[in-house]
This record gives C-alpha cells, structure tokens and sequence, in this order.
C-alpha cells in the first residue's frame, strides 16, 4: 500500500506545486547542411546551477491547478462574466482543455457504464437459457471483444468506419451521403467511442452477471412459477434482486475503467474531436518537450475526480458491509 | 563430416568475422547502444553501426518511432541507457536544452572519420552532431492527371487549388488533395510549413513570446482551409501512413510528402496500375505570392551522449563513423535518403528533396521553445478545422496554451 499506492500520490502531488527554473539564453552560431545562422540556445552551464541551488524547481503553490491548462480560474471568471447566453458560456468553456476533457471522459462514463451492464445482464440472461451443448462455445464467442487488446481492438474497428471501410461505406449507401464521415464530425467521433466502449465492456458484465446466475435460489424461482408470475415477472422480482450486489460491483470497476478512457482516442486517432484526462496527462508526458508538472497536476484533478465519483458506490458497498456484521 | 568437424568449422568462420569487423573499426573495448527513429535510411546506418561488434564490444541498436518521448530520459540517467541518439534538427534541441550530448571535437581530432567538413553541425563552435542525410516535405503529383485536367506542374498553393477544383470539377477524382493534417505534429508541421512561406517569423524579435497570432497566421489557416475542401473528409485522422495508402490505391492526384517517403512511391509494389509510373516528384510549393517555399529543411545526424564513460564514447564514435561511410553506399540504399555521405548519386526518389534545396527553402527552427509552440498548435488547431472557431480564435488560444507550457519551463 505505502509503496505502491501512497508515495506515488506524494510525489504526483509534490511534482505538481513546482515549476521549471527560468532558463537563461545565449545567442550563438550554428552551422548545419543548410548553412550558418544566430540561434538562441540554453546556457546549460547557468542553468546548471540554478537546479544545483532549488533542484525540484521553482515552487509557485497552487498556481499550476488554476492555470489556462487546469482549472483556469481566470478565463472561467471572464467567460462567465462576457458570456450573454448559457450556451456562449459552454462554449468558452468547452475551449478548455481540461474541461473539454472532463466533459468527454464524464459522457462517455455515465453512457457507456449503463448500456454495458444493460446490455451484459440480458446476454447473461440469453445464454443462460440456451442449449448446454453448445453454451460453451457461445460464453467464449462472447468474451472475444474483452481478450481483444483494447488498442488492436480500436484500430479494426477504426478501419472499419473509415469512408472506404465496410461500415464506414455501407453507412454511406444507406443514408444516400457520400460524404458521411464517422470520423470527421464530433457526436459521431464521440458516438463511435461510445458504441467502442461498451461493445469492448459488455463482456465484462456478462461474465459477472453469468456466474451469479449460476447461484440463483431454484426454490424461489420455482414458487414464483407455481404463483403464474411470467417470465418477465420473474426476472423483475427474483432474478435482479438477486443480481443486485453484483451490479454494484461491476459499475463500481466499469466507473474506474471507463473514467480512464484513453485506447480508443489513440487507436480512433480522435483527438481532434476527444479527449479524456488521461489523453492530455498522456500528450503532456509525450513528445519532445515534456510538461511534467502539467501533467502532475492533471494527475492529482484526476484523482480527485475519481474519489468524488466513486464516493456514492463506496458509500453504499460500506452501509451493506456494515450491516452484515 | 562428422559433428564436430564442423561446429568447429562455424565457430572459426563467426571468429574471423568478428576480428575482422574488429579490426575495419578499430574498436577495442566499451559498449554501444544507439536510440534512433525508425525507417530505412536509420536502419541502414544503424546496421552498419551494429556490424562493428564483436570480442569485448557489445553493440546495441534500439530504433523506433517513439524515440522522440524517451530520449530524454533515458540520456538523463547517469550512466546514460543509450550512448547515442540518432536526431533531426527538432530533436536534438531538447538535448541541448538538458546538456544531454557532448562536443565531439575531441574524437573528431583523436579518431578522424570518413566524412565530409558540412557533414558536421556545429553549435556555438564545439560540433555536436554528424549529420547524414537531408530531408525535405515537397510536391508530389499525377502527371497523368493533370494532363487530362489539363493543367501544368503547379508551384504554388494557388495553383494547386485551381487544379484540384478542374480535377474535381471534371470528375477525375473526388478528393484531389493529401496531407498528413492529422489532428497533432502533422497538422502543426503543416502549419509552420505554410506561416514560414507566407514569411512569418515564429516568435517575436529574440524572445521567447509567440507571434502567430496576426494577418500572416492568419492568411496561413486560410490556405490550409481551403485545401481541406479538396481532402478526405476525414483529414483530421490522416497520417503519412494513411495518404501514402491514399496515393497508392490512386485516389490522391497532388500531396505534400516527405522526401524519406517517396522511394516507395516510385515502386509498382503495392500499388494500383497507372499510379507509380505516372508519379512525379516536384519541389516544394510558394504560397501567397511569397518567394520562400512553403516547406523546412531537416537534416538527421547522430549525436553522443554525455552521461558516459569516455571508453563507450570513443566506440560509439568509431561504431557510428562506420554507420555512416561511403561504403554503406549501393543502388538500394542510395534510393532510401538524400544522403550527404561521399559517394552518393542523386537517385529519381531524391528529386523533391534537391528541388526543394535549391529553392531556398528554411531549416526548421532550432529553438529551445519551438517545439513547446509546435505541439500548442498541434493540440489547438484541430477545432478551427473541425469548424467549431474562427482563425483568429484558434490562434489566440495557441498563443494562450503555449504561454502556459512556455511559463512551466522558465522560458517566460
């Protein structure tokens, strides 16, 4: 816990209350293939002994979470207070990148969430009621979409819905628009994502939802026929409350995974229409010029965000653990 | 012959190999490991490099498309993980930027080499890279389609949208018009390419304080707009990779293309009839009736890391000085690069890139916050092309996001 958990959350948190060193620059000559010009570069020797002096950086406090790329406390106050209409305030603010990125990463978490276990609990249901023989072969067809590595996954499909792709093309002929393009428009960038990610979870449910099945209480479910509930009847009152600690769990993992959505936006090359915290902490962190405590900062919003929207379903798991002993 | 006749057999002839490389170069002891990015030109020298190893030397080659993210860190270590970075103009800054590489004056003077004097890149007098090929985005074009939209080689952006709207127009193609304008570096790059041929300048007078919001900036997305009505409508998705395909299969008529990239386009393999033989590479284009092409120049050399011990340096010297001799030089991998190496024959794949040279086209700018600037463009413009904000928005938020990364790392 103390090494895995504790000192990484320290040092994110630590890493993001300071910046780099000014750096200081000279102007000298540099020759390459193409000839000789001025150009700045880093005194590397002066700077040098800045780090020696203050070797984490310049601490500025909170300043780093209330910057443009963060919270941006200023240009929220500006846009709220220029902003004529609710819809011209969301636009400035969806401008920014963290709150584009909340807002994605919290769509896509409360719709994919639900469609998953919605649609996991009735493939469970189905395969529950078909022939042994082969029920084997249907529960490993099923959990296909799981075993796929989320990346390769992504990437087949974004072929698919490509213009020139299967899906992509028989899109277009049904809708008699040559120019439908899935990738080209953000709700339906964002609905691709969507449709990705619980096609690529519901297995997941099913899984769960399946083994529970297996322990359903016989004698209920035969009193309830006998009393000519139908099989609808049954299902409301006897199977899903029966489920029902299992669907806490499965939206208490599915709420972590999908709140750390990143795959699909690089396998979908979708950052031009999505973008979730773990795609900007990713681009911070990547590249020539790493913004390392940018990315810190992301970080500590990010656990944040989980620990507030994991708070009801621990909440809830805590009062039916409590009430066991 | 029994077994172990010839066992024997193989083990003198691997031994007299390796002696041999030994010997060609000269290197006694120490380790070698070289980071680099991944096509065939790298490959080449990387190979030529690993060829050196052998009693005592250990050479190892790590090349790969991510490169870029992990050479700092890695070279940050002491002792270093890689004793050598392959780099381009961009990416030897951050380097510089940490003081990760070291002068190779002294092995230059000490060991020699091959080479040819502009081959070396100098920084402030101490050279801090050995360069070996140029590289170059340029024009790329169907002369069998231009023919039947019966328009001439075009030089400049303008005359590329007056092509491709004939080609449209007369149903030769749907989407005449290709570039990597995937949403990040690509799009960025394309960016600096078309403000540098408008004559704009990327920071104001030797700061650090980004100038790219104005008329040039935006006159530049104007452009770039107006070309991506002549795109796939999935533009934002397209890498290099994806138009290359484009081209392939016949459905792109004009694109901007690296010159790394274009051997393959002149090979049949893989591609649809009539595309490669009718292929033609062209330098790069004017824009806006500027006289600078609308392009930058790159070179890719290799530097030393400076977190090592002097014995690894002095093999990884010798290791790479044999990377990149003119015996390296054959028909094949003279197709792979414009290389600056002794020996090499302009080849038909290098014909964009010389144009390109001869044009007066600029280097990319090696500044310690260019690439700071480069990725706030990556990340911004995208919702300019998506439509979701006027140019003058999306460059104001640019300036905005890279002033907050710029301040993060001192340079404001």
């Amino acid at each position: 816990m103390l090494l895995f958990i504790f000192l990484p959350i320290i040092s994110v948190v630590t890493q993001s209350l300071f910046i780099d060193h000014e750096q200081v620059f000279t102007e000298v000559e540099s020759c390459d293939f193409f000839g000789c010009k001025k150009t700045t570069i880093i005194d590397t020797a002066a700077t040098e002994q800045l780090r020696d002096e203050q070797p984490l950086g310049r601490f500025i406090g909170l300043q780093n979470y209330f910057n443009r790329s963060h919270l941006a406390s200023s240009e929220i106050a500006l846009a709220w207070s220029s902003a004529e209409s609710f819809g011209e305030f969301y636009d400035n603010v969806y401008n920014l990148p963290l709150y584009r990125a909340i807002i994605f990463t919290l769509v896509y978490t409360f719709t994919v969430t639900p469609l998953l276990i919605i649609i996991g609990f009735f493939i469970a249901i189905g395969v529950n009621t078909i022939n042994r023989a082969i029920r084997g072969f249907v529960i490993f067809f099923s959990l296909l979409p799981m075993i796929v590595t989320p990346l390769v996954g992504s990437l087949i499909l974004f072929w698919m819905i490509d213009s020139r792709g299967i899906i992509g093309n028989t899109l277009q002929r049904l809708f008699e628009d040559p120019d439908l393009s899935l990738k080209a428009s953000t709700p339906l960038t964002w609905a691709t994502l969507i449709v990705y990610g619980v096609w690529h979870a519901a297995p997941f449910a099913f899984v769960i939802f399946y083994a529970g099945l297996q322990t359903l209480p016989q004698d209920t479910l035969e009193s309830a026929m006998i009393d000519g509930a139908s099989r609808w009847e049954r299902i409301r009152y006897v199977v899903i409350p029966h489920l029902m600690p299992l669907v806490t769990f499965v939206a208490l993992i599915q709420l972590m995974d999908n709140f750390r959505v990143f795959e699909p936006i690089v396998g979908f090359n979708a950052s031009a229409h999505a973008t979730s915290l773990s795609s900007i902490i990713f681009s911070d962190l990547s590249g020539e010029s790493r913004l390392l405590s940018s990315a810190a900062t992301t970080s500590v919003l990010t656990i944040i965000g989980v620990v507030i929207l994991l708070s009801p379903v621990l909440v809830r798991t805590w009062r039916d653990w409590g009430k066991k002993y | 012959m029994n077994r172990i006749l010839k066992s024997a057999l193989i083990a003198t002839g691997l031994m007299s190999q390796s002696i041999a490389a030994y010997a060609a170069c000269g290197i006694e002891s120490g380790n070698v490991n070289i980071l680099g990015n991944e096509f065939p030109a790298i490959q080449t020298v990387g190979a030529a490099a690993a060829a050196c190893a052998g009693d005592g030397v250990e050479i190892k080659t790590n090349l790969t498309k991510e490169h870029k993210d992990i050479q700092v860190p890695s070279l940050t270590s002491n002792p270093a993980e890689y004793t050598a970075a392959i780099v381009a103009n961009s990416s030897i800054v951050p380097l510089m930027n940490d003081d990760l590489i070291r002068p190779l004056d002294d092995l230059i003077a000490k060991h020699g080499g091959n080479f040819k004097d502009n081959q070396k890149i100098s920084i402030g007098g101490k050279v801090m890279a050995i360069g070996f090929m140029a590289n170059a985005q340029h024009l790329v074009y169907r002369k069998d389609i231009l023919e039947q939209a019966g328009v001439e080689e075009p030089k400049s952006y303008e005359e590329v949208l007056a092509a491709a709207k004939i080609i449209k127009d007369k149903g030769l193609m749907q989407y005449p018009f290709g570039a990597a304008y995937a949403a990040g570096w690509g799009l960025a790059q394309e960016f600096n390419n078309m403000f540098l041929g408008h004559g704009g300048e990327f920071f104001k007078d030797g700061t650090a304080m980004p100038n790219i919001n104005n008329e040039t900036g935006v006159a530049t997305l104007n452009v770039m707009k107006a070309l991506t009505e002549y795109m796939n409508p999935d533009f934002l998705t397209l890498n290099n990779n994806e138009i290359n395909a484009e081209w392939k299969a016949g459905n792109v008529a004009m694109m901007q293309m690296w010159g790394s990239r274009a051997g393959p386009l002149l090979s049949d393999e893989g591609t649809a009839p009539g595309v490669s033989e009718n292929t033609v590479l062209a330098g790069a284009l004017l824009v806006g009736g500027g006289s600078i092409p609308a392009t930058t120049l790159w070179w890719d050399g290799w530097t030393i890391s400076k977190n090592i011990s002097d014995e690894d340096a002095e093999a990884t010297y010798l290791a790479l000085i044999n990377g990149i001799d003119p015996k390296i030089m054959n028909d094949e991998v003279a197709t792979q690069a414009v290389w600056m190496i002794d020996g090499y024959e302009p080849t038909p794949a290098s014909a964009g890139v010389f144009a390109t040279m001869a044009s007066g086209a600029k280097p990319y700018p090696m500044i310690p916050y260019a690439s700071l600037l480069h990725t706030a463009l990556g990340n911004e413009l995208p919702d300019f092309f998506a439509g979701n904000e006027s140019a003058e928005k999306t460059l104001e938020d640019v300036e905005a996001a890279y002033e907050t990364a710029a301040k993060e790392k001192g340079f404001l």
